[in-house]
């Protein structure tokens, strides 16, 4: 099947195809302004960051050997005692793991409960008053930006080491994180029940309990297990500065050369964030499937 | 104004519980599943709090010292050490920078590599897709443990973590945009007679880069607080100072190192936001 194109005369085409030139040459022209303050700040950032390529070339052997020798030796006829030699302190490594879920459990729920009260104050569809409203946007912020590190360090001197410090610090970021995304969650609900509570003479708790929380509940839930994901990768690092969980084995690890207990920490930390991250995503599929989603 | 109140006597409240009963109490088995999910929520925390010693007085006394502590923080101060602090600052901004960057040139072709609809093969889209969760499952920081260790202490060590942690990240959003976009130019350049990469530069590549973009500049602002807290294992930046006026117990400085943070991630957000608004129009921004 063959298409006749029909070509428009020469007098009528020369005025369009000046305008595509013209707009193609003003694309250009701000691809081009992009392009070089993307450099400046590029040369910018080079030279603050202490950036030598020479420096990285130099020791990117030193990276593969790195990582060529934290693989344990694996031979296939003594592959059990290989294993064995490899994983030689299971046992309280996993006592650290799960100590780290724990951390990442307690934390996830304590901020999740303060997130939950705080976020229907940040809301601006259910509190009139703007000081309450943006008092609680601001604490929220506040709680979100500081990092869950930076806490942890606090926490460390005000509380002493171990894994509650950790809990903590993990709780007041998961409330300051799951705070915006519940309360944008609640700007977006259907107001008729609201009204129709307020109509039949609720209460401003009341209200909130019976026309908000029924409509929420599912999505709350599924953030929740969201943040359980990012917080057990946030637990597992928490050890660094003292806060418990498994991270204090492994910057031991990395720091004295430990080969071999590098990659066995490394492994069982990223099984379990696989692991947890497969459940949590099934579970999520079911809340917002059953629940209705939005 | 006064509120006229409706009363139900006992008899209508019967027949109306007779009517809609699931309206005034959910089934049993439905309160026996609520119950025992919080049963099991709740026996988890407990068991928790057993296992990571939690206990009172140490909560309480441990308040006490965080009131001191904050007291000790007003006003914020930074002695004699505020062009230092300026220098690590910019090594914040640098590590971010850079970081984000580097990790998104990498991103870009894996994102192609792992979406279903640019690579068929089955096993070279799994195989790439299992690369990212790896390295997604390894924290920066430790990341950032390992780079000090193989290029040494400083904000390098510092901008490959960041790359590294966002190469994995950003590869998975951006080979989800790959997969979530429209098949319709693809075909039609095709049908012309152009070949495959023709089709991702014409076809794909357009539909995908802003969504991109705004994806980077996301990330940008992420990892604009994960650059602070990176120089805690000696990888440069802000964290550097912050961990060690900790360790020293200088609140005023430490106060003063925080609400830097604060006032650089504000600056950051408040750039990115206007300049996502205007590559992707007015609309909201799914994260």
């Amino acid at each position: 099947m063959a298409h006749a194109v029909t070509r428009l005369p020469d007098a009528q085409l020369a005025p369009m195809l000046a305008a595509y030139e013209a707009a193609v040459r003003e694309r250009r022209r701000h691809s081009f302004i992009a392009a070089a303050v993307v450099t400046v700040c590029i040369a910018l950032a080079a030279w603050m960051g202490e950036v030598k390529p020479g420096v990285l070339f130099a020791n990117a052997g030193r990276l593969t050997t790195y990582f060529a020798s934290i693989v344990p030796t694996l031979r296939w006829d003594s592959l059990g005692a290989d294993l064995a030699e490899w994983y030689w302190n299971l046992d309280h490594w996993l006592k650290l793991l799960l100590d780290t879920i724990l951390i990442a459990y307690l934390g996830t729920l304590i901020g999740g409960i303060g997130a939950f009260f705080l976020c229907f104050l940040a809301c601006a569809n259910l509190v009139r008053s703007r000081i309450i409203r943006l008092a609680a946007r601001r604490y929220l912020e506040f709680c979100r930006t500081v990092p869950e590190l930076v806490f942890a360090l606090l926490f460390v001197v005000a509380f002493g080491l171990g894994p509650m410090p950790g809990v903590l610090a993990l709780a007041i970021h998961t409330m300051g994180a799951l705070g915006k995304l519940f309360a944008e969650v609640v700007e977006n609900i259907d107001m008729n029940p609201v009204e129709g509570a307020i109509a039949a003479g609720a209460s401003w708790p009341k209200m909130v309990r019976f026309a908000v929380v029924p409509q929420v509940t599912s999505n709350f839930a599924s953030y929740g297990l969201l943040r359980f994901e990012i917080n057990v990768r946030e637990a597992s690092i928490m050890g660094f500065v003292g806060a418990g969980g498994i991270g204090q084995d492994l910057v031991e690890a990395i720091r004295k050369f430990y080969y071999s207990d590098v990659s066995a920490i490394l492994l069982l930390i990223i099984a379990a964030v696989m692991i947890i991250d497969l459940v949590t995503e099934q579970v999520r599929h079911r809340l917002l499937g059953v629940g209705g989603g939005r | 104004m006064s509120r006229a109140r409706i009363t139900l006597d006992a008899e209508a409240r019967a027949r109306l519980a007779a009517a809609y009963p699931e309206a005034l109490a959910p089934s049993p088995a439905q309160r026996l599943r609520m119950i025992a999910i919080v049963a099991a929520l709740a026996g988890m925390a407990m068991f928790g709090f057993w296992r990571l010693d939690f206990n009172l007085d140490r909560i309480g006394s441990g308040l006490v010292q965080l009131g001191h502590f904050l007291t000790l923080m007003i006003p914020p101060d930074p002695g004699t050490q505020l062009p230092l602090y300026i220098h690590a600052l910019g090594e914040t901004l640098a590590i971010a920078f850079l970081g984000t960057l580097l990790g998104a040139l990498v991103a870009f072709p894996f994102g192609f590599l792992a979406a279903k609809n640019v690579i068929p093969n089955i096993f070279a889209h799994f195989a790439v897709r299992r690369l990212l969760d790896t390295v997604r499952g390894v924290d920066r920081l430790i990341w950032a443990l390992i780079f000090v260790t193989v290029v040494g202490l400083g904000p390098f060590a510092g901008i490959l973590a960041i790359a590294t942690a966002s190469f994995a990240e950003l590869g998975k959003l951006f080979s989800e945009a790959v997969e979530a976009l429209d098949r319709k130019p693809v075909e039609g350049i095709v049908s012309t007679g152009g070949s495959e990469v023709e089709a991702v530069r014409f076809g794909m590549l357009p539909q995908v880069l802003p969504v991109l973009a705004s994806q980077l500049l996301y990330y940008f602002e992420s990892n604009a607080r994960q650059s602070t807290i990176v120089g805690i294992v000696g990888a440069g930046g802000l964290g550097l100072h912050l961990a060690e006026q900790i360790r020293v117990l200088e609140w005023q400085k430490v106060s003063f190192l925080i609400l830097m943070m604060l006032v650089m991630v504000a600056v950051i957000d408040f750039i990115s936001s206007r300049l996502r608004f205007s590559i992707i129009g007015k609309t909201r921004l799914e994260p």
